[in-house]
């Protein structure tokens, strides 16, 4: 059974100027012990994609329609205080910048310990033999000293593991880990990445979200690409970056500098990312698209599928013009 | 951390002083004669000046200054020349009173205002929420005067559920302790909710949330401890607020303490009154910041690190 399967996801904000659609009828599944990765460009919605699978849409935003299958059970439709059951215990996040996401009165110990208290019925001891255990899983160096330590005491990288070790504490069956290495540097966002692939050994399913095309390709067992809220492209790693077939997909990988290719200037796509506020009628890329024809600006395409394992949102692709 | 506070001590003692040279001078350069006015204008010119070097007025300034920083130190302020009384066992009888008052009022103030701030912030733009600023706009905006004489009016003359004035039983200290709070709570009641609410945007709130808290948890272990940190430090500036309105307010509500000797002091020209409770005031907003500081350490381990 997969992890994690959502389907038809929606999710809006209602503001002064309108509906805001920050997540429009996504569809994915990560599968246990694997990890699925969603890439795009910043504000195309992958964050809130993830704070409404942990039920944690900010204020004026909602969940519009759909389902968030947990291991087969829907916690879309869970009361707030069944939501923090499943918070940190069923599935955790671990959030973008490491640097401000531990509070920085209290100590790092102190921090997992809650965690653990919160959600199984042992002593502080017992807790803090936990705490101590998890810091040595993700590689937390002298663990029992650490534990007495505040967040300001603590690289950057020392505490995206904090924050790791929270999150996995619990053993939580899911993990979203949003841009998890996106504020580190590039030799302890290697060492991170190794460590979420150690995580996912024991069944755990990962959802990675992030900017960079390098992370995901490297880490990923599953890409989903997204753009302006609605999922575009759905491959495994080796088709999507050896034959991607949605425009925006491609637009992306050409923006991407390759050793291998000898280029002065990158390639950029063209235009910017509509206004979420007033998104087209059409494909929410037609804009930006050189190949956009008449059915691409009036219509919103499908997901369909062009081979098994190979999903693409576009009206061009799957053996009609263009492709 | 016994360091820093050493330093601190050290550093409220030389401040005391200067604050105790500035207005030794200031009282001896205003114009008018203290002498003449306790001995009443029909004194003759010889009294007047036998009067004058018996209270070592006639000494140079720094010469009086000295002395009188001497017997300070022995706990020793002088006689008062109203009341004929020394002013250490006149201050020593009001202390007690003002004690009462202020702690009171803190509470007061604290209490309210935090619960308003959090209250509101977590009702943000909705009728609490409105109200309770509505409320605290008029603390911070009207004088305390206004407020006392309100109150006493409203529950005192038209109600008669406490007393106007004295402080025969601590029913007595209600009004005078809502009075003088009112306005800090206010204030505080502002800060907090503005503070509550930036701190909640902060990403380890989320991360409080991904745990599994659920809200009151995230705002008592999480929100709450870094809200107090820049409201703690209004706190403590509020303590002089809290002087000045207790000099008000006890002169409004017949409350014998330090606030209506200073009152006394002034309209006596009773220049070791006057200094006596000045140098008070002074000292209670020295150990207000210094209690602040100390506290904020406690609070925040990044201060804490810096001072070790």
């Amino acid at each position: 059974m997969n992890t994690l399967e959502i389907r038809n996801l929606c999710t809006s904000f209602f503001t002064e100027k309108g509906e805001l659609k920050a997540v429009r009828d996504v569809s994915l599944t990560v599968g246990a012990g694997k990890i699925t990765g969603i890439v795009g460009e910043s504000g195309c919605g992958k964050s809130m994609l993830a704070r409404s699978v942990m039920g944690l849409i900010p204020h004026p935003g909602r969940l519009v329609a759909g389902e968030i299958l947990l291991n087969g059970r829907d916690i879309a439709k869970l009361s707030q205080r069944e939501y923090c059951a499943v918070r940190g215990s069923e599935v955790s996040m671990v959030c973008q910048d490491p640097m401000t996401s531990l509070n920085p009165v209290m100590t790092v110990g102190r921090q997992v310990k809650e965690a653990i208290l919160l959600h199984n019925d042992v002593s502080g001891d017992e807790a803090e033999r936990r705490t101590i255990e998890a810091f040595e899983s993700v590689g937390i160096p002298d663990p029992d000293k650490r534990l007495k330590s505040y967040p300001h005491q603590l690289s950057g990288g020392l505490r995206q593991r904090v924050l790791i070790a929270m999150a996995m504490v619990c053993k939580p069956k899911l993990l979203i880990a949003d841009e998890p290495t996106t504020a580190l540097d590039v030799t302890v966002e290697a060492q991170i990445l190794r460590l979420m692939r150690k995580l996912c050994e024991d069944g755990t399913g990962i959802l990675l979200i992030s900017h960079n095309l390098g992370v995901i390709a490297q880490t990923c067992d599953d890409i989903y690409v997204m753009y302006a809220g609605s999922i575009v492209e759905h491959a495994d790693p080796v088709t999507l970056f050896e034959a991607p077939v949605h425009p925006y997909t491609r637009g992306l990988m050409n923006a991407v500098a390759a050793l291998n290719r000898n280029e002065t200037v990158l390639e950029t796509i063209r235009g910017v990312v509509p206004n979420l506020l007033h998104l087209p009628a059409g494909c929410a890329f037609s804009l930006r698209c050189d190949q956009c024809g008449k059915d691409c600006a009036d219509r919103f395409p499908e997901m369909h599928s062009i081979r098994p394992g190979h999903e693409v949102r576009c009206h061009l692709a799957g053996g009609k013009e263009g492709t | 951390m016994a360091r820093t506070l050493l330093k601190r001590i050290l550093q409220a003692i030389g401040v005391m002083l200067g604050v105790a040279l500035i207005l030794f001078i200031m009282l001896r350069i205003v114009p008018g004669n203290p002498v003449e006015t306790l001995m009443g204008e029909h004194a003759n010119q010889a009294t007047v000046d036998r009067m004058t070097a018996e209270l070592g007025l006639d000494q140079p300034i720094l010469v009086q200054f000295f002395r009188y920083i001497g017997d300070a130190f022995r706990g020793e302020f002088g006689t008062s020349y109203s009341l004929g009384k020394p002013v250490s066992q006149l201050m020593a009888a009001a202390f007690g009173n003002t004690l009462k008052l202020t702690v009171a009022a803190v509470l007061f103030a604290w209490c309210l205002g935090i619960f308003c701030g959090v209250f509101a912030a977590l009702r943000k733009d909705g009728i609490p929420d409105r109200l309770f600023m509505g409320f605290s706009l008029l603390g911070v905006s009207v004088p305390v005067f206004m407020v006392a004489m309100l109150l006493q009016y409203l529950f005192g003359y038209v109600l008669h559920w406490l007393p106007i004035s004295g402080t025969d039983s601590w029913k007595g200290y209600i009004l005078p302790a809502i009075a003088l709070g009112w306005n800090s709570a206010g204030s505080i009641a502002r800060l907090v909710r503005s503070t509550l609410l930036d701190v909640l945007q902060e990403d380890y709130i989320d991360t409080a949330r991904a745990k599994g808290l659920g809200q009151m948890g995230v705002i008592w272990r999480h929100a709450l401890r870094n809200t107090m940190l820049p409201v703690l430090t209004m706190m403590a500036m509020q303590f002089s607020g809290l002087l000045s309105g207790a000099v008000i307010t006890e002169t409004v509500f017949s409350i014998n303490g330090i606030g209506r000797l200073a009152v006394q002091a002034i309209s006596g020209r009773d220049i070791p009154l006057l200094q006596g409770t000045t140098l008070f005031a002074t000292m209670v907003v020295i150990f207000g910041n210094l209690l602040a500081d100390c506290l904020y350490s406690v609070l925040d381990p990044r201060i804490r690190k810096e001072a070790e």
